[in-house]
């Protein structure tokens, strides 16, 4: 019977086990699954075999960071473009969690520099203070996967560049801080292209993390959050609904990505 | 009968701008569908809402 063994075609004897395959694996994955070594292979299993803690050959790495995410998904990710406008709590975070899932090329955006109070929320470390936070996002996106192409946008979007922020990008990720900023954006999308939108609104505070919801608010926008918890004094962005909003945005891209147009 | 976000509201030769205003939503903050097709802020005063008609306003708050 045949296998696929990090991509290459192996024949193996029927009844074979992971732990029969030549090269002192200690980490199987198959079809997206992490599997024992005493697991019975299949003819036409797709394997993803790993050495702990060795770096593997660039070739291979890339097919390894992927390997849970299955071959269906992972092929229509690689050639994906998601613009995300704006790098801060929800953008950072989305960002990596896009990168992770092997989209292959993320537009990103945002005109700040990393400051001390966004280390509460964000996804930088006290080294990226004063950096550009394209710049700051960048090194991180590629300690994640090397391979990923990143086009970085250091811009204040208006009605006038929005067109050319955004060009190439399949999906649009609106990760705003400021609600004007965040309609004039949503707004731009929908009346000058054709392509949909995965917004934000209501993440600040302490309040229950069911509340936070993705809704199918215009025919090619979905808006993830609460709808109400405001950012202001004594209301303050924290960390863990922060980042459930960010998964909420991040796996509608997902969705979207796959061809599934619902929330 | 004119619904407005999935509700049926009793409104008669309404205006839209004047609706969005009348009902506290901050102009800079949202984002309008008309039988879902988005408008333009600058339409907003030309457009008088009609039986049938079907209007999902979306509002902002901030942070991120």
């Amino acid at each position: 019977m045949q296998v696929l063994i990090n991509g290459k075609k192996v024949e193996m004897p029927k009844g074979s086990r992971m732990s029969d395959i030549k090269g002192d694996y200690d980490i199987f994955v198959r079809n997206g699954f992490g599997v024992e070594s005493s697991t019975e292979l299949f003819n036409g299993d797709n394997i993803i075999a790993v050495r702990k803690g060795e770096m593997p050959s660039k070739d291979n790495l890339t097919q390894m960071i992927f390997a849970r995410n299955g071959e269906k998904a992972t092929d229509k990710l690689k050639n994906a473009c998601v613009c995300i406008c704006g790098l801060g709590g929800l953008g950072s975070n989305i960002a990596a969690m896009l990168v992770r899932l092997g989209v292959g090329k993320l537009i990103l955006v945002d005109f700040d520099i990393v400051d001390p109070t966004n280390l509460n929320r964000q996804n930088y470390f006290v080294k990226d203070i004063g950096s550009l936070k394209t710049i700051a996002t960048e090194r991180i996106l590629k300690e994640i996967n090397p391979y990923v192409e990143l086009e970085l946008k250091n811009v204040y979007v208006n009605d006038d560049n929005v067109m050319q922020v955004i060009c190439g990008a399949d999906i649009i990720v609106e990760a705003f801080d400021n609600p004007v900023c965040k309609a004039q954006l949503v707004n731009n999308i929908l009346s000058k292209t054709d392509k949909y939108i995965v917004a934000s609104s209501g993440m600040a505070g302490y309040a229950s993390s069911n509340n936070i919801k993705t809704s199918n608010k215009l025919s090619r926008l979905f808006v993830c959050g609460d709808s109400e918890s405001e950012a202001k004094e004594n209301m303050s962005l924290m960390s863990p609904r922060v980042n459930i909003c960010a998964g909420h945005q991040a796996n509608m891209v997902l969705r979207l990505l796959l061809g599934i147009k619902e929330c | 009968m004119i619904k407005i976000n999935g509700e049926v509201k009793n409104l008669d030769n309404c205006n839209l701008l004047e609706y969005i205003k009348a009902n506290g939503y901050k102009l800079e903050v949202i984002a309008v569908e008309l039988n879902g097709n988005i408008i333009k802020k600058s339409d907003f005063a030309n457009i008088t809402l009609k039986d049938g008609d079907s209007v999902e306003i979306v509002s902002f708050v901030g942070g991120g």
